[in-house]
Formats: C-alpha cells, structure tokens, sequence
C-alpha cells in the first residue's frame, strides 16, 4: 500500500492513500491490486461465514479489480490512483465505462476494514462526541443506520460519512463555512455510487447489495445481518486527535476527515 | 294466527329497509376506495422443485415465500396508507407514498409475470415459439437465438438489481429488448409496452444456486421458458391492435 503526499493546484492536500501499481519493464500499466481483507476469512464468523468471504471478496471484489484493470489499461486513467479513477470517471453524473469497476473496487476495500473480528462496541473520543451531537445519541445513530440500510430499494450501500462545508446544491462551496455545517451523517448510496462523489469523509460502510448476506442470512433476517455486522464494525478504529498544523488538510481515502484550520484530524488506525 | 305472522313480516320487512339505509349513510369518502382491492400472492402453477435443474427448489421456494410475499405484504401497506392519505387529504403523504408503491407494487406485478413466463419441461418450458410469435421473432432479430444472446447481454449488464424484458411495443408494433432497474415493471420504459418474458436478475433470483454467475443462471433459464404464454399474449395483444 503506498501512501503518498499530495500537493496539486486542486486546494487538496493531505497524505493520499492508493493501491499500489505494478510496475512492468519499466511502463506503469493499470495493476490495482486485489487487496486482501485485514483479517483470516473465516475471521468474521459466525456473523459473516467463510463462505461469503470466498465469494464476496474472492469472486465479486476480485471481479471488480481484474475488469477495472483491463478497462483502463492504456487509457488516460491508467496510471491514476483509485480514487482518481473513481472520480473522474464518475464524469459528473455522466459515467463512463470504468466507474462501476473502480467504485466497486474502492467500495469493497473501504467495506473490508469497515468490519473486524472482535469488532463493534461503541465509538469513543471525538467521533463519539460528534455522534451525540448530531444523532443525539450512539443507539439513535445505530438505529437510524440499520433503517437506512435495510431500507434500501435494489443493491446500493449505506455509509456513515462526514459532511464538511458545503451548501446542499451540487457543485457548490460554502462560502461562510460555519462549524454547523460540519457533521456526521447517514447515506444511503445505489449501487456503486460512493460520497467521495459529493465530496464527503466515509468513516465505515455497510454492503447492502444481496450478494453480501445472502448466503448467510435471505431474505428476513436482513436487519439482524446489518445489526451483526454493524456491532463486528471497527468504529472504535477512528481516532482522533489535535494536530497544531495551520495548513488545511484533507484525506481523500475517506479514512479521516478535517475539521478546518487543521484544528482537528481524523485518521483510521490501521491492525 | 295470521294477523301475528302478517305482522311480524310486516316488522321484518320494515327492519330489513331500515338496514339497507343504514349501511349507505356513513360514509364520508369516495365509495370508490372502499372496494380498494390489495394484492395478494398467487399460486405458483408447478411444484418448487418442477423447475429443476434450471432453477433450483430453494430458490424457488425463498423466491416465492419470501421476497415475492415480502413484496405483496409492503405493497398492501402502503396502498393502506394511501387509502387514509387521501381520505384526510394529505396530498404531501400521497406523494411521499409513491416510491413505496412503486417499488412494491413493482415487485409484485413483475414477479406474478415472472411466475408464468417459467413452465416445467414436461409443460412445454423451453420448446420454442410458434407463429406468429416466432415469424415476429425472426423479423425482429434473425432468430431465435438471435433473441435470446440479446437478451442474456442485456441482462447480465445490468448493473445492481433489475429485470430484462422481451415485449412488445403495441404502438409501434415492434418487439422489443429493454432492461428495467430494481423493480420498475416494463411500462415504466414506454406505455405502449407489454411485458411477453421479463427475467429477473436481481441476485436472489440466482445466488444460492449460481452465486456471481449470473451469466450461467442467464444461459440455463431458457430451458424453463414458458414460450405458450408468451405468444399468448402477444397474438391477444397484436390482435387487439387490429380490431381497431
């Protein structure tokens, strides 16, 4: 995994996290990587049974980042990071071929380190006190995520995420950026659609695509799927802390989020 | 004697008037909603198992039992609220209504399709169209298996969940090849379509048995088509173009 400092024209700085390339006779060509989930998978059992694991990350994961690489190779979106991929791709609403593929892919690696053996319990430190702030208490958030998700019309994915300055128009920025407008919210997304398209810091992510509990659980136990695997999600893997930078800093991962100034940075502890 | 019987028919008579009026006066809403009828699961025509091994029984069982009646059970629901919604008048309820309906009813109305589009092969599932279905067939896509490889690509590229459908577009008299996402029915791609065969490639119409691979589900449904029902509705809908 290679991590990289980012300083373009964009106004987007910040460490940038990626899939590593392959790198063949000295020509970058399109080489994502099937990352492999942090964890044994039979790790998760028994609320996600080895045999999902196999297919959901050895068949639909892997199937997501074989097609991505054989759609870009040679293209102007070789050679980019997968976040790059997934956004410019996304044109906009206009999507091109690619986009299925690489948001799948981003989706997938995002959703495997949603979730740990051992996981769930209760967030703590500053996510928690967000979380109180904006849903008024942990169980209300929880519940409104399970909603969310089980609520779902076809296949999509349901996100916590932080949505930072921005007024709720398309493309726009608000241009007096008020400490309200910062907050942790509950989406709901179709299919591969993702919120870095909206520009938003996913913290954790649910599959809800069928393919993901239907091998363990059908048709009406879908609730109590989402309410498992939300318990086994690393929530508690957020952590935040102060850091005295002055300089604005924003991790496109989705892995931390930014409370401007720098005051605050958020960053997902990785093992 | 027959002054009291005379009398208590007289009584009855009187009684049985006055509960025929009473029944028509409490009313405040539109008669119309009262005779509202819901949605109900239909009876699969073969056994869970009669479709095998092209779809296998637990499928069809979970298929059946479960999403099709979890469709119907949501879809009443909300035609329930609709029904109050629009006795009170709450026009924003109404609206806010409608994805579920659609949604639901969606689902409903697709998968009864569904039901009949699939046929035992001891029933006639997979034996080919005869005309004027067939001769349509063939002048709209080659073949046959012109038609069916079309539909099978359209099908497995559907992305998420949704159906594929071979209709007919009674307007412009022309079959046709459309893809429709979650559970939106045929009519929602052209009011003038009629859904002949739909395919449901939501992933719980082949997961246990196909896991990802759609395409081999796509391949293998053939041998259950219920091409009978197909034509049937298409000669009665092309013929109705006609009597016109």
């Amino acid at each position: 995994m290679g991590r990289g400092w980012v300083g373009d024209g964009s106004g987007l700085t910040g460490w940038r996290r990626f899939s590593r390339k392959v790198t063949v006779s000295g020509v970058i060509t399109a080489g994502f990587e099937l990352k492999p989930p942090p964890y044994p998978l039979d790790a998760l059992e028994p609320h996600m049974s080895r045999e999902t694991l196999d297919y959901h990350w050895g068949k639909h994961h892997k199937t997501y980042v074989e097609n991505l690489n054989k759609q870009i190779v040679g293209t102007d979106l070789d050679g980019l990071s997968l976040e790059e991929v997934v956004l410019l791709s996304y044109n906009k609403g206009n999507m091109l071929p690619a986009f299925n593929n690489a948001a799948q892919a981003w989706n997938h690696e995002f959703f495997w380190e949603s979730i740990k053996p051992e996981g769930g319990g209760k967030p703590a430190g500053e996510l928690l006190r967000l979380i109180e702030r904006d849903f008024g208490s942990f169980e209300d958030c929880l519940e409104r995520f399970k909603s969310a998700a089980a609520s779902q019309f076809g296949s999509g994915w349901t996100w916590l995420a932080y949505k930072a300055n921005r007024l709720d128009v398309a493309n726009a920025v608000n241009p007096l950026p008020k400490e309200e407008d910062k907050k942790i919210v509950i989406v709901k997304t179709p299919n591969a659609v993702n919120p870095l398209l909206w520009d938003y810091s996913p913290l954790l992510t649910i599959d809800t695509w069928e393919h993901a509990y239907y091998l363990d659980f059908e048709v009406p136990s879908k609730c109590q799927m989402i309410f498992t695997k939300f318990e086994s999600n690393g929530s508690h893997r957020v952590v935040f802390y102060a850091e005295p930078k002055s300089s604005i800093h924003k991790h496109i991962h989705g892995q931390a989020c930014v409370m401007g100034n720098g005051k605050l940075k958020a960053r997902i502890r990785n093992g | 004697m027959s002054i009291i019987n005379v009398s208590i028919i007289f009584l009855i008579a009187i009684f049985a008037v006055n509960i025929d009026a009473g029944v028509g006066k409490t009313i405040t809403m539109d008669p119309c909603l009262e005779s509202m009828k819901t949605a109900s699961l239909p009876d699969l025509p073969y056994a869970y198992d009669a479709l095998e091994p092209a779809i296998s029984e637990e499928i069809m069982q979970l298929h059946h039992q479960k999403h099709h009646q979890t469709y119907v059970t949501q879809y009443n629901k909300a035609l329930g609220k609709l029904r109050s919604a629009l006795a009170d008048g709450d026009h924003s309820s109404v609206v806010k209504l409608q994805s579920l309906i659609k949604f639901n009813g969606g689902g409903h109305v697709n998968h009864a399709i569904f039901w009949k589009n699939l046929a035992p092969v001891h029933e006639g599932g997979g034996k080919p169209p005869h005309d004027p279905l067939s001769s349509a067939i063939d002048a709209h896509f080659g073949s046959l298996e012109g038609l069916i490889q079309k539909m099978n690509a359209e099908g497995a590229a559907v992305q998420g969940s949704g159906w594929v459908w071979f209709g007919l577009d009674k307007e412009l008299k022309r079959l046709v090849v459309e893809t429709t996402a979650n559970q939106d029915p045929l009519v929602t791609k052209g009011s003038h379509l009629v859904p002949l065969i739909g395919i449901d490639v939501w992933e719980h119409a082949y997961y246990p048995q196909y896991k990802n691979a759609r395409a081999e589900y796509l391949k293998n449904i053939w041998s259950v088509i219920n091409w009978k029902y197909a034509s049937d509705v298409y000669e009665r809908n092309n013929r109705d173009q006609t009597e016109i």
